[in-house]
């Protein structure tokens, strides 16, 4: 017997066996059609409407599945790789149950603009509408919260599905695709005919290039400005205008403050840069809106926790508005530049026509005024750990040049303060939606696009119960996220709202009966680590990063801590209540 | 300031396209007081008709959510421009008959007519605008209307655009 030679395995011939015209199933034909999209890791959980499909995984080593313990778990996984690569993530669940506990994911997922493809099975098509076993009209229930969806009816159009799914999920404003593949679909056999890259739909044009007239509009703005301001957002990161929008900033030489989804879209270490705009955003960000005579907007959409009160935000700006959504010009905030296009497009064309704002020094002076006297603060202890304190260590021992996922809540608010990202698709976080659950998950899936880079996922007690169950995928796989747990016992965010809202009246907030989280991570198999002080802190942070695979580190901290400043809702920008630090 | 608008939908002839659009106007708050569908000049297009009300800004959003439809081809603001709008009313009307002459009078100056004679009714059809048929339905109200059916608006500008 002759020694076998290895198979090469080279894209190229990989992409011309995938691409093998052979009558196969439909199951066969996504798998295909996958990789063919580039698929690289696909998030899942079997079960009966899915079951050609796993099949069909059985033994095919080009594909690569990775079995989280929960649908929630495996979209949000598909979440954070989106978002930690800017490719499109994409999940697999079963019909019914498997579907709707997708729903939570693909709405976090909408409400921030992450390119998803969602395969869900459902039952034979012949069974559809009879309420059959495990069945739900998973299409119905997340028309709302999907940019685009299918029901799959006939095998043969499953290659061109597959391939418009992931065109209208990676382009335009991005978003999640669901496709809905019913079990006779998934087994039915057929010549497989790749799809052809061309795409045709009619009804979907996105504007990429701007009008040139709103742009020579701004550049005069910029000129006449005495107090430009820019707010800029998550669609300059998913544009991959980061670069363009450092240019701009360059040249201009104006302020600039990044929502909570455009944390990292301009290095925080620039003397122009005023931190997080909003109801936790900092004074000299929130005053400079106010006062601006020009604030420009670079793909942010205006949320409410940005804006504040409507009426009365940014009183005497211009307003400048860029977003590829032309929905979002005009629908929060009146806007006297519209500017609907590709905010990397649009930067690029603006960069050579714009001049330095000339008459905004006495701006710049106020600025790093603002930003000396109000920095973000809080009381310090040696008796309790502050989580403060915790996420200005993180970023101490990792240069700020971690992958940071978070959960949902104070500990949120307080990775965004205190941590300083200087890149782009580092700072992943649900902000839309603000999902509880979505921090471990989210973490797996930026590991698995960046094997190389340190994932840290930081989580507060209450959040971290709701998709602890991940656990079991780091341990298995070896993926080394280093999950930090901010443990106060309590729901902080809740009780803080409680606190200075609703007379301190603590309803339900108490987390009493969780879980001991080290013994839990060991339960896993992974690493847990405990600190109580900034002693065993350090040292257990230290063991963390040192530890090559997955580690839990439950930082126990005082539990009445604030975060501050804060907008109360229903409150202009410029009202914060700067706490007593 | 609210008013009334007429919009033209072009859209994909797809299952579940009609919810995609109905929905949109649910979940968003933007109100329907009509919605018609139907075949358009275009072979796998259908046109819809909806009349909404709301201020100018609700029906910019109106026409921007609706383009962000991946089966929304087109969206005609109809009403700023001379349009002829159209629907049509299906009336039974109580007639006995004595009363039988007095509503044929009302029937003839509508230009509508009279489909169908029961022993105790008259079903009455009328097409026209929306405030010819409330004149109509107005008119009939003493004899009492049985059932009511109206198709909803369908509409189209004027000339050669």
């Amino acid at each position: 017997m002759s020694a076998q030679i290895p198979e090469v395995r080279s894209t190229e011939q990989l992409r011309e066996k995938w691409m093998k015209p052979e009558v196969i199933t439909g199951s066969e034909i996504l798998l295909r059609s996958l990789l063919l999209e580039g698929v690289e890791c696909v998030f899942g959980y079997p079960g009966g409407a899915v079951l050609y499909i796993y099949d069909a995984m059985y033994g095919f080593e080009d594909f690569n599945h990775v079995l989280t313990r929960h649908e929630q778990g495996a979209i949000h996984a598909a979440d954070g790789y989106a978002r930690a690569s800017g490719k499109v993530g994409v999940c697999i669940a079963t019909s019914g149950p498997g579907a709707t506990n997708l729903v939570t994911g693909i709405a976090t997922a909408y409400m921030d603009s992450v390119p998803l493809v969602v395969i869900t099975g459902n039952v034979a098509t012949t069974l559809i509408g009879t309420d059959a076993f495990q069945e739900a009209d998973i299409t119905g229930i997340t028309m709302p919260i999907t940019k685009h969806s299918y029901l799959v009816r006939d095998v043969k159009e499953l290659p061109r599905i597959i391939h418009e799914a992931f065109h209208i999920a990676s382009t335009g404003r991005k978003g999640p695709v669901l496709i809905d593949i019913p079990k006779d679909v998934s087994a039915a056999l057929t010549l497989f005919e790749p799809s052809s890259d061309a795409v045709n739909l009619r009804g979907y044009n996105p504007r990429m290039v701007p009008n040139k007239l709103q742009l020579d509009k701004l550049v005069q703005a910029i000129e006449d400005a005495e107090r430009p301001m820019i707010l800029a957002g998550g669609g300059v990161i998913y544009s991959g205008g980061h670069e363009a929008l450092y240019e701009f900033v360059k040249r201009t030489e104006i302020p600039i403050t990044t929502t909570l989804l455009g944390l990292g879209a301009f290095p925080s270490g620039h003397e122009l840069w005023t931190g997080m705009p909003g109801m936790h955003g900092t004074y000299t960000s929130n005053m400079a809106i106010q006062k601006s005579d020009l604030l420009i907007n670079i793909g942010a959409r205006f949320d409410d926790r940005v804006t504040g009160k409507l009426n009365g935000f940014a009183p005497h700006a211009k307003i400048v508005h860029i977003d590829i959504d032309p929905a979002e010009i005009g629908k929060n905030v009146p806007t006297d530049i519209p500017i609907v296009g590709d905010v990397k497009t649009v930067l690029e064309m603006l960069n050579p026509e714009v001049k330095r704002a000339a008459k905004a020094d006495a701006w710049r002076t106020w600025i790093q005024q603002m930003k000396m006297e109000q920095p973000y603060r809080y009381q310090d202890s040696d008796s309790v750990l502050k989580p403060q304190w915790i996420i200005e260590m993180l970023n101490d021992t990792t240069n700020g040049e971690a992958i940071v996922t978070t959960d949902v809540g104070q500990h949120q608010m307080w990775a965004a303060q205190y941590y300083k990202f200087n890149q782009p698709r580092s700072w992943i976080t649900s902000g839309g939606l603000g999902t509880m659950g979505f921090g471990l998950p989210s973490a797996i899936g930026a590991q698995m696009a960046h094997p190389e880079r340190l994932v840290i996922s930081v989580n507060g007690d209450g959040g971290m119960q709701m998709c602890s169950q991940e656990l079991a995928i780091c341990a298995i796989n070896n993926i080394p996220v280093k999950v930090v747990i901010i443990n106060n016992q309590v729901l902080g965010m809740v009780r803080q709202w409680q606190e200075l809202i609703y007379d301190n009246r603590y309803s339900h907030i108490d987390l009493a009966g969780s879980p001991d989280f080290v013994k839990l991570a060991e339960a896993y198999g992974v690493k847990g680590l405990r600190a109580t002080n900034k002693e065993e802190a350090r040292k257990a942070w230290a063991e963390a990063l040192e530890t090559p695979g997955p580690v839990v580190v439950d930082f126990v901290v005082s539990k009445d801590e604030n975060v501050y400043p804060m907008v109360t809702q229903g409150s202009t920008i410029d009202q914060m209540l700067l706490g007593d630090a | 300031m609210s008013t009334r608008h007429t919009i033209a939908i072009l859209v994909n002839d797809q299952p579940g396209v009609l919810q995609r659009v109905s929905g949109l106007f649910g979940r968003r708050g933007y109100n329907i007081e009509s919605i018609t569908v139907g075949q358009s000049e275009e072979a796998g297009l259908s046109r819809m008709v909806i009349v909404t009300t709301g201020d100018e800004q609700t029906l910019e959003q109106i026409e921007k959510q609706l383009y962000k439809l991946i089966d929304v081809i087109k969206v005609i603001n109809l009403s700023v421009s001379p349009m002829v709008a159209r629907e049509l009313a299906l009336i039974k009307v109580n007639a006995e008959p004595a009363e039988r002459p007095e509503i044929m009078g009302v029937v003839e100056t509508f230009r509508a007519s009279v489909v169908d004679i029961g022993s105790h009714n008259l079903m009455v059809q009328v097409v026209g605008d929306t405030t010819k048929i409330d004149a109509m339905i107005e008119l009939l109200k003493p004899y009492g209307i049985r059932e009511l059916s109206r198709t909803g608006v369908t509409a189209m500008i004027r000339g050669n655009v």
